[in-house]
């Protein structure tokens, strides 16, 4: 178990920024998540953790020690890091005990003590009987489950997961983010979780970096992450949030502040100190939006598209005002929505994106 | 679903009838030489060879040369594929020409440099004043010498295929055994090597097969050293006793033809035992960066270069300069009276240079496409009788050029039947030897190509309602192609500077450079060999710049010598 604090860390490659200025630091024990787009360096991120890479510049330490940086380069095999990779990466030439024991041998642990902690190993991910099996006789989610034993009869430090359910099927996946879960409760490892799914970072981990561009643009837990997003990509790419361009008329009271949006007066939650501005962008969740009521302000606008989810209807509807833009939300049971019907809503609440 | 099958007979039925007439056909009719010489059964000849002393040291030779060479060709091919693919060495493009360059050479080409550089009247070795004397023997007359050569002229093949698997190893699979916590030696160790076990098993039956079958590095080395190999004897035997002694010739080549067959049958049994197809694919990894030993390593690798292609092909360069035998070389002696003379006085010489262009053409286009569909079978076939394919389609190139020629000879000894063609006597006969003999070069790469490929893509067009002519022209073959054609190019370098083969075959007006080549060295004419051998490399050094400056037309993994 180590902390993991990364200062400053760029990655070039050919003139082209991979890694651009990331500065993180990760608790011990803790499970973050590094979530963007593909391309958007994360993967790279994790190999300079690892040790793969050398980062062009700044500093990379894992339990105090500096292990990357101006003339330290700490090989990957002296790091005590374990990863799990997105295609398993089990050596087709061992068998299951022989992958999991690879480790052990390699650090010249007795032979008795090592059988026993590929047994542990093993027991712990559900797969006894599996040891004298080869990879190729496993289905998808047994050989994860190698790759996680793997990882973990080293005891190391620091555990990188490299998209490691992006092969498997939906029903695995659920049951891998249960397994993951609970190991990270049971052994207290501290976990870096690389993933572009929004669904997975936000079950499985104590806090989400999001990155974008080979940026770090926002670290923050769930929760924040999704009602305070920092930056339209954030706010979009998180729970696909609606980004609407809103024009700030009130300086912030209590943490809302007045905004008018598609020509509707609306208030919003907002950061402390907010001003009022003429170009500004809210996020709103299609839990922001509803109809509107007799006499209340809102928004004219035609169905698009109605979809009856049970108990509820999903709806999207064009702007007549500007048809780049679409408004989702759900209605209750009760009213029917047909296609180009007009149809008038209203915004109920919103995040004001902080100023770039 | 009939018309399907149709086609799958179809394809079938034209592989058997190609492999029918250019490797069963050949091989039978030498069988039938020896086993019923007079068109009878009868074991006179087989009693004979067996009884023959020199049958047995020529074996035993064959065999210890064969293995020598091999044990070299697979330790400098394999520690070199290691060092390049593995590590972060610079100026990787131009090393693997380098190193590529002997495999390129004809054997005899090879065998004449480095007797050139090693010779009492080596001029190499009077400018630096380090020549022994007139008449002492060369060091490289021996077996010693056979080895070193055999295993400088393969090595080249066993790093291209040692390579090849190496860059198909999923960096992920190095990566997850350092972060466990191995060093690069043990990961070399635990994980690289025993990965590697198939391409170096399959690389040391190929380069086995190849040096017990030379026939130009023992004939230049071995026959002075009165160390007869079976190739070697053979040739002797023909040249001393003509038409008669076909049936003893016949008997040696079947001889060797079961040795060569042992080794790719072991080759087969061992890698039949694991299956290291890696379900994993991603890039191709460079996991070990040298650091300080960087320029230790770089100077070690050039210094390889210079010891294996710059010194034996100066020493032949020099030699072709001099204007007679033991003359030392200076700028007052220096002449290109030789090249002269090869080249424009000599009408045989320059016929000779366009018939083996056209030759090894014609040769290496027929054999990419005949490659696709057998190597289809081979590798993807249902068919019990196609495992029997690869084994007959190797054998025609196992054996020594000279079986083949023989072989050749005794089909076409008497015009075709039915139709009346003579093609004795003709170019003709050397090009269906060629077929025969290199067809496998274009096979090996396309099968190991299609074990590469998921069949599943196959399948996914073929429930897409292609037939099978169909998704082999669409799918299958364009994903193969490639390897088929690197196949094509080994095949027009290889032929190019063919020699033994055309030895046998050759008549007045169908000549080949070997040919030529080997008349002159034969009559003593060293310097208008090594005129010749030096155009020959220079055309094929040039043929190999040129594709690569059209390389990034073709697709990645055309060229051998080229990322």
């Amino acid at each position: 178990m180590a902390r993991l604090k990364l200062a400053g860390v760029t990655k070039t490659f050919s003139g082209f920024d991979a890694v651009r200025d990331v500065s993180l630091e990760v608790a011990d024990g803790e499970f973050l998540a590094v979530l963007g787009p593909s391309g958007c360096g994360k993967t790279t991120l994790l190999r300079l953790v690892a040790g793969f890479e050398q980062p062009s510049a700044g500093e990379i330490a894992i339990g105090g020690t500096v292990v990357a940086g101006a003339g330290v380069s700490v090989p990957p095999e002296k790091r005590r890091v374990g990863i799990v990779f997105q295609n398993y990466a089990l050596w087709p030439h061992m068998s299951v005990a022989q992958n999991v024991g690879y480790a052990l041998k390699v650090a010249k642990v007795p032979r008795e003590e090592a059988r026993r902690r590929v047994a542990e190993a093993l027991a712990l991910v559900d797969l006894d009987g599996f040891a004298d099996r080869y990879p190729a006789s496993l289905s998808g989610g047994q050989r994860q489950r190698v790759a996680l034993a793997r990882c973990l009869v080293a005891a190391p430090s620091l555990v990188l997961f490299d998209e490691p359910l992006a092969n498997l099927d939906v029903h695995l996946r659920a049951a891998m983010e249960a397994e993951f879960s609970a190991f990270h409760r049971r052994t207290g490892t501290t976990m870096i979780y690389i993933t572009h799914d929004q669904a997975e970072a936000m079950a499985l981990a104590d806090r989400i970096a999001v990155m974008d561009g080979g940026r770090l643009v926002q670290v923050a837990d769930p929760r924040t992450l999704y009602r305070e997003p920092a930056t339209a990509m954030v706010a979009s790419f998180i729970a696909q949030g609606m980004v609407l361009p809103a024009r700030v008329t009130g300086a912030e009271e209590g943490g809302h502040c007045r905004v008018e949006a598609l020509g509707q007066e609306a208030l919003v939650r907002c950061r402390p100190g907010e001003r009022a501005r003429e170009a500004g962008l809210i996020c709103c969740r299609a839990a922001d939006i509803g109809l509107a009521a007799a006499g209340e302000p809102g928004i004219d606008a035609t169905v698009r598209r109605a979809v009856y989810k049970g108990g509820e209807t999903r709806v999207e509807v064009a702007l007549p005002a500007d048809p780049s833009l679409a408004l989702r939300f759900e209605a209750a049971d009760g009213a029917s929505f047909a296609p180009g019907a007009p149809v008038r809503v209203r915004i109920r609440s919103g995040w004001l994106i902080p100023a770039g | 679903m009939r018309q399907g099958r149709g086609q799958e007979v179809a394809l079938a039925a034209a592989v058997a009838v190609a492999i029918a007439v250019f490797s069963l056909l050949p091989m039978l009719r030498l069988v039938r030489e020896t086993v019923a010489p007079a068109g009878a059964l009868s074991p006179a000849v087989i009693e004979a060879g067996l009884a023959s002393r020199a049958t047995w040291v020529a074996t035993l030779n064959s065999l210890v040369v064969g293995i020598g060479g091999t044990v070299l060709a697979v330790s400098l091919g394999t520690l070199v594929a290691l060092v390049v693919t593995l590590t972060d060495m610079r100026a990787r493009a131009p090393f693997i020409l380098c190193f590529v360059m002997p495999l390129m050479i004809a054997p005899q080409v090879t065998a004449l440099s480095w007797l050139q550089l090693f010779g009492p009247a080596s001029p190499f070795l009077k400018l630096i004043g380090l020549a022994p004397p007139l008449g002492s023997r060369n060091p490289l007359h021996s077996p010693g010498g056979i080895v070193l050569l055999l295993g400088i002229q393969y090595a080249p093949l066993v790093f291209l295929l040692v390579r090849a698997g190496l860059r198909r190893l999923p960096r992920e699979l190095v990566e997850a055994a350092r972060a466990a916590g191995a060093g690069r030696f043990t990961v070399l160790a635990t994980v690289v090597l025993p990965l590697m076990t198939p391409s170096i098993m399959a690389a040391a039956a190929l380069a086995f097969v190849s040096c017990v079958g030379n026939f130009g590095i023992p004939a230049f080395l071995g026959i002075p050293a009165n160390y007869p190999v079976l190739p070697t004897l053979i040739y002797q035997r023909l040249a001393g006793g003509g038409p008669a002694v076909l049936g003893e010739a016949a008997f040696l080549s079947v001889l060797i033809g079961m040795i060569a067959m042992a080794g790719i049958v072991a080759q087969e049994r061992m890698s039949r035992r694991r299956d290291y197809r890696s379900f994993a694919s991603s890039l191709a990894s460079k996991p070990y960066a040298l650091g300080r030993w960087r320029p230790a390593v770089e100077a070690a690798m050039w210094a390889l270069i210079v010891a294996i292609l710059v010194l034996p092909l100066t020493g032949l360069v020099l030699s072709s300069l001099v204007p007679g035998y033991g003359i030392p070389l200076s700028a007052a002696t220096a002449t290109l009276d030789n090249y002269r003379f090869v080249l424009v006085e000599h009408a045989a010489s320059r016929r000779a240079f366009a018939n083996s262009l056209g030759l090894s053409l014609t040769a290496a286009a027929f054999a990419v496409l005949a490659a696709l569909p057998i190597a289809y079978l081979v590798a993807w076939g249902r068919q019990r009788w196609v495992r029997m394919v690869n084994l007959s389609i190797e054998l025609p190139y196992a054996l020594p050029g000279v079986v083949l020629a023989i072989a050749a000879l005794l089909l076409f000894l008497r015009p075709l039947p039915l139709t009346g063609l003579h093609i004795y006597n003709t170019v003709w006969i050397i090009l269906y030897a060629y077929l025969a003999r290199f067809l496998v070069l274009a096979v090996r790469p396309a099968v190991s190509g299609f074990h590469q490929i998921d069949r599943a893509l196959e399948e996914a067009a073929q429930v897409a309602g292609a037939g099978l002519f169909s998704r082999l022209r669409s799918v299958v073959f364009p994903l193969v192609a490639p390897a088929a054609m690197a196949g094509g190019l080994l095949i027009f370098m290889t032929a190019f500077g063919e020699l033994t083969v055309s030895a046998l075959l050759w008549s007045s007006g169908a000549e080949t450079i070997g040919v030529v080549m080997f008349s002159f060295e034969q009559g003593g004419d060293s310097k208008y060999a090594a005129a010749i051998s030096a155009v020959t490399v220079a055309v094929t050094f040039a043929l190999m710049l040129a594709t690569n400056l059209a390389a990034r037309r073709l697709p990645s993994g055309v060229l051998p010598w080229r990322d």
